[in-house]
């Protein structure tokens, strides 16, 4: 072989018989993983939900059970805030936001996502007595750098805050990402998202809020275009073109 | 073990420095030495990339035909870096998250390409396989250099351990900004390079 490896088809030959090997390990590593990666993908997501609902503690180690035990997810179509039918373990929002046929261009796109998913999954999460304790609603947002992923979770009355969590961003480790900071993230619970007369009010305050203000939260230190980021996000997902069919439906008449 | 592996494996950790002396791969070096968790990670995948890529690359060498020998070393080094990028996100979905852009980028990395360039094509399997740890190594070790001083003077932390409390933590310790931020890295690189040359005065280029 050594002889004609110079030749034309020498070299073609070659080159096939390497792209043939190189592809067929490419292939038996992806195939094989595939289910191990999934799981981890489902783990990850479930444990950022639990999160957003207090109960990660509680779950322990048992992520899993817990999740099953708690957690329940339903469907909804944004406009007009109705639970609908559809498969909520499959349903991917940034591929659907990608889709023109399954998503629009928000008029309104405060926290620039350039376009919206028509359906949302959100998760309606039990106490130990089966009441309805936290509903759990997925966000999207651009931060600094790019979009940021996160739920946030509140109490039945849709106004109280639970909690924000983020789980995937790529803002600056040290500056923006420090809204994964335990701190920060503990400034949330018992914020009010709106104000009395049902808008969004909640509001990220540069230099720290003021004691008592139930809508103010202290903004990032040296993450100006984070935290408004976050507000954004909230005021986006709180409003018309987000949460807020859902929400005021909701109110009228609770999950029926 | 022979004095010629010695110098192959342990070579490229000081002496042969691949960042240090011939100022290869700095730009991963600089994206993923914000932890050291991260660093060891990136690490452990070049060395896994350099070693197998120079082992199968040295393996058919002989029958590689030189017109288009480049394009081979990038299939195989390619290859090898998808397998490593699935494995991550199988087994550490987490770090996957964090490192799979940079991963990716391993295949960019003149490390690799030029071991297999420079050191696979001429060498035999054996020898190529240490070589490509070697080189790792040496690459892992300034990464991890790097790390340490970003990670404890910007987060200060070790390994995710805290050392130095942060104020934003209710601490003493204000975590130095720039540290935090990827350009950082050449001067800790720069600062290496120097503190090298003066221990081994031979690495000094002439003018």
């Amino acid at each position: 072989m050594s002889s004609n490896k110079e030749t034309f088809g020498g070299t073609l030959v070659f080159v096939l018989i390497i792209c043939l090997v190189c592809a067929a390990l490419v292939s038996i590593s992806a195939v094989g993983l595939k289910p191990l990666q999934q799981a981890n993908k489902l783990l990850d997501k479930q444990t950022k939900i639990l999160e957003a609902s207090g109960l990660l503690e509680k779950a322990g180690t048992d992520i899993v059970g817990t999740y099953a035990k708690f957690v329940n997810a339903k469907m909804i179509d944004l406009d007009s805030g109705a639970i609908i039918e559809g498969d909520t373990d499959n349903f991917d929002e940034r591929s659907d936001a990608r889709d023109e046929s399954k998503s629009i261009k928000p008029i309104n796109d405060i926290a620039s996502i350039n376009r919206r998913a028509n359906h949302a999954v959100i998760y309606l999460v039990k106490d130990n007595q089966g009441q309805l304790d936290t509903i759990v609603l997925p966000i999207v947002g651009s931060g600094l750098w790019d979009l940021m992923y996160g739920f946030v979770g509140l109490a039945p009355d849709l106004n109280t805050v639970r909690s924000v969590v983020y789980s995937d961003l790529k803002e600056t480790p040290g500056l923006g990402a420090e809204v994964l900071n335990p701190k920060w993230k503990a400034l949330w619970p018992g914020k009010k998202m709106y104000n009395e007369q049902g808008e969004a009010a909640i509001k990220i305050v540069k230099g720290g809020a003021k004691k008592g203000d139930v809508h103010g939260v202290d903004a990032l230190s040296g993450a100006t275009l984070t935290s408004q980021g976050v507000e954004r996000t909230l005021h986006f997902w709180l409003g018309d073109e987000g949460y807020g069919p859902f929400i005021t439906k909701f109110r009228n008449g609770g999950l029926k | 073990m022979s004095s010629e592996t010695n110098k192959v494996l342990f070579g490229p950790v000081v002496d042969n420095n691949p960042i240090a002396l011939q100022v290869l791969g700095v730009c991963s070096a600089l994206a993923v030495t914000s932890s050291m968790a991260n660093a060891l990670v990136m690490t452990l995948a070049v060395i896994f990339v350099t070693a197998f890529s120079n082992l199968f690359i040295s393996a058919i060498r002989n029958q590689i035909p030189s017109s288009v020998r480049i394009i081979v070393q990038m299939a195989i080094i390619a290859s090898l870096v998808i397998v490593v990028d699935q494995v991550l996100k199988a087994f550490s979905y987490q770090l996957s998250k964090e490192l799979s852009v940079f991963i990716g980028l391993i295949i960019t990395n003149c490390i690799v390409m030029g071991r297999a360039e420079a050191f696979a094509m001429k060498e035999k399997p054996g020898i190529s396989f240490l070589d490509g740890i070697g080189n790792g190594l040496g690459y892992g070790a300034v990464l991890m250099v790097v790390a340490f001083f970003r990670e404890l003077f910007g987060f200060g932390t070790v390994f995710g351990i805290e050392i130095l409390q942060l104020t934003q933590n209710g601490g003493w310790y204000q975590g130095n900004g720039l540290l935090v931020l990827p350009f950082s890295s050449f001067f800790i690189i720069g600062l290496i390079i120097w503190a090298v040359r003066q221990w081994k005065p031979e690495q000094v280029e002439e003018d």
